[in-house]
């Protein structure tokens, strides 16, 4: 069976971002960009199925600039067969790439969709869920383990209560959660065999999908700072201010 | 319009975030129909009919809600949406997972986690974990929403709204629940508290939870909460985090314990009222956001604390 697995670029996760002077957007010229975390996790995953002989291709998928390819890479260094870039300048939001993918999948039918669960950019936690919803498929989010047979796939979710095991039909978009696993680091000559895997380009319009934005950013500010308070001598101390001072105990 | 919110419940009681999402509706204004979809939860929708603010009660009662699957969850609020103008949920571990399948299918944007209501179309969301606060427009004629319940009050009683029988939606019968790992506490509910107390890595192990950090939390009535770092080594479960990805808390009091403070953990505590961090690192950046810091070695700092506290 084929896993698609969306990638992402991302601000690096050690990047803390700074605003345009304006406040129209965050300022991201000049600034590291990596793949998203959750993604990195979800195309491990993938991999793994296929060293285990549950999969039989993973391909990874990018929407975004051109520069998308890089990401698209990296998930080949770390066992993806190929890539496919949606290119395109337009800012994209969650329904549109979703709207992307959906295309995709139809054209090459995977059995599974692995999505990390958000991305660190504009933690919006929804691209799976949409995918899900267009195709009609069952949803399992926030795997911290998978486990595929046959036509179902057995998945521990991590929900608010503590975690939950379902049991849901293949096709099926999951998304993985941080402890699915530990992503390998790619070598140097995966990375060296990466470079010479196939990697198409589409856009969005042979795709035949709309990708205009929906929400406008009307502007962006930081959050009021907290400053950094005092430091106490000891624990009698913390007590005594927490006391009389903060009054929260 | 009106503003249809989808209630978490336990089927007899309405869960605390659902209250803050409320609190959401009603800065947005207008009427608010409050769903209840479950099995046997007409108790629920009592509850719910208490609530101040809250117009109309819907319940969807029937056996293939019992798992609240997203498939047939989603199904349902899309077939009942075009009365409405806003949809919204409390952006929990549930509402993240339906509620982008709702959007999707009726070719709308979803807004997550808003923290501020500008306007019935404007709202208020951090990005970056949360080093960034984007104002956003929507242009759709249905708002998908999901609400971040610490930027919110939580609604009270003193409503006395009807409840109707709404019909329910086919099964679709995509999943099947196996079955659920709940963590059993006498605490309160991280979330919700109204102090929290959290390890991070330097805590040790999971035995170091037990013996040092449970006794704070329960002279001081908090929840219990930890870093990812202390997650990921297997020291408490996974619904103990905090931080951009796990948990967002704004307790009166945070004591951060062994706790270095990355971007990401600080994302999901840094509104709480009052912050303390013990920490045997001077320069750990838990320390920039802290209200009172004491360095120090927790291992010694944290029996005295419990001593101090009588």
């Amino acid at each position: 069976m084929k896993i698609l697995v969306p990638v992402k670029r991302v601000v690096d996760y050690n990047v803390k971002v700074r605003i345009k002077s304006d406040g129209s957007d965050v300022d991201l010229a000049n600034v590291k960009m990596s793949m998203n975390p959750f993604d990195e996790i979800a195309i491990e995953e993938a991999v793994r199925l296929k060293e285990a002989g549950i999969a039989s291709e993973v391909i990874a998928v990018s929407a975004g600039l051109a520069n998308c390819q890089e990401t698209l890479r990296t998930a080949m260094a770390i066992g993806a067969d190929r890539g496919i870039l949606i290119q395109t300048d337009v800012d994209l939001q969650p329904l549109a790439v979703a709207k992307l993918l959906k295309a995709v999948c139809e054209k090459e039918q995977p059995q599974i969709v692995l999505c990390g669960k958000q991305a660190i950019d504009d933690d919006a936690n929804q691209t799976g869920q949409m995918l899900a919803g267009l195709l009609g498929w069952p949803q399992a989010t926030f795997a911290s383990k998978v486990v595929v047979a046959g036509q179902q796939a057995t998945v521990t979710r991590e929900i608010d209560g503590g975690l939950e095991s379902i049991e849901v039909s293949l096709p099926a978009v999951l998304t993985a959660d941080l402890r699915l696993n530990e992503p390998r680091y790619a070598t140097l000559p995966n990375i060296m065999k990466a470079k010479r895997k196939p990697l198409e380009t589409v856009t969005p319009d042979a795709l035949g999908v709309n990708v205009a934005p929906r929400l406008k950013l009307l502007k962006v500010a930081e959050p009021p700072k907290r400053s950094a308070g005092i430091k106490v001598a000891d624990a009698a101390d913390l007590v005594m201010k927490l006391k009389t001072e903060a009054k929260v105990i | 319009m009106a503003i249809l919110l989808i209630a978490e419940h336990d089927n007899s009681s309405i869960k605390a975030a659902t209250l803050n999402a409320l609190g959401a509706a009603s800065k947005i204004g207008g009427d608010v129909h409050l769903l209840i979809v479950g099995c046997a939860c007409a108790a629920a929708a009592d509850a719910a009919a208490k609530l101040a603010g809250v117009s109309k009660v819907l319940l969807a009662d029937a056996a293939h809600y019992a798992d609240q699957s997203p498939e047939n969850l989603a199904a349902l609020v899309v077939a009942n949406a075009a009365a409405y103008g806003h949809i919204l949920a409390a952006a929990t571990t549930s509402g993240k997972n339906f509620m982008p399948r709702v959007a999707a299918l009726l070719d709308v944007a979803q807004i997550s986690e808003i923290v501020a209501v500008q306007s019935a179309d404007t709202f208020v969301r951090p990005i970056y974990a949360g080093n960034v606060l984007a104002t956003v427009q929507s242009a759709d004629a249905i708002k998908v929403i999901t609400v971040r319940a610490t930027a919110f009050e939580a609604a009270g009683e003193g409503g006395s709204a009807a409840v109707e029988s709404l019909a329910a939606g086919p099964d679709l019968a995509q999943s099947k629940l196996l079955g659920r790992e709940l963590t059993k506490s006498e605490r309160p509910e991280l979330t919700a508290a109204k102090v929290v107390v959290a390890g991070g890595r330097g805590m040790g192990s999971g035995d170091n939870f037990h013996q040092l950090l449970e006794p704070l939390a329960d002279k001081l009535g908090a929840a219990l909460g930890a870093s990812r770092a202390a997650v990921d080594a297997g020291f408490v479960p996974n619904d103990y985090q905090v931080g951009q990805t796990g948990k967002i808390v704004a307790p009166q009091l945070y004591i951060a314990v062994g706790i270095s403070g990355a971007i990401q953990h600080l994302a999901g505590m840094k509104d709480s009222k009052v912050i303390v961090a013990i920490n045997k690192d001077a320069e750990a950046p838990i320390f920039q956001v802290a209200d009172y810091g004491l360095v120090g070695d927790l291992f010694e700092v944290l029996p005295t604390l419990l001593a101090e506290l009588g």
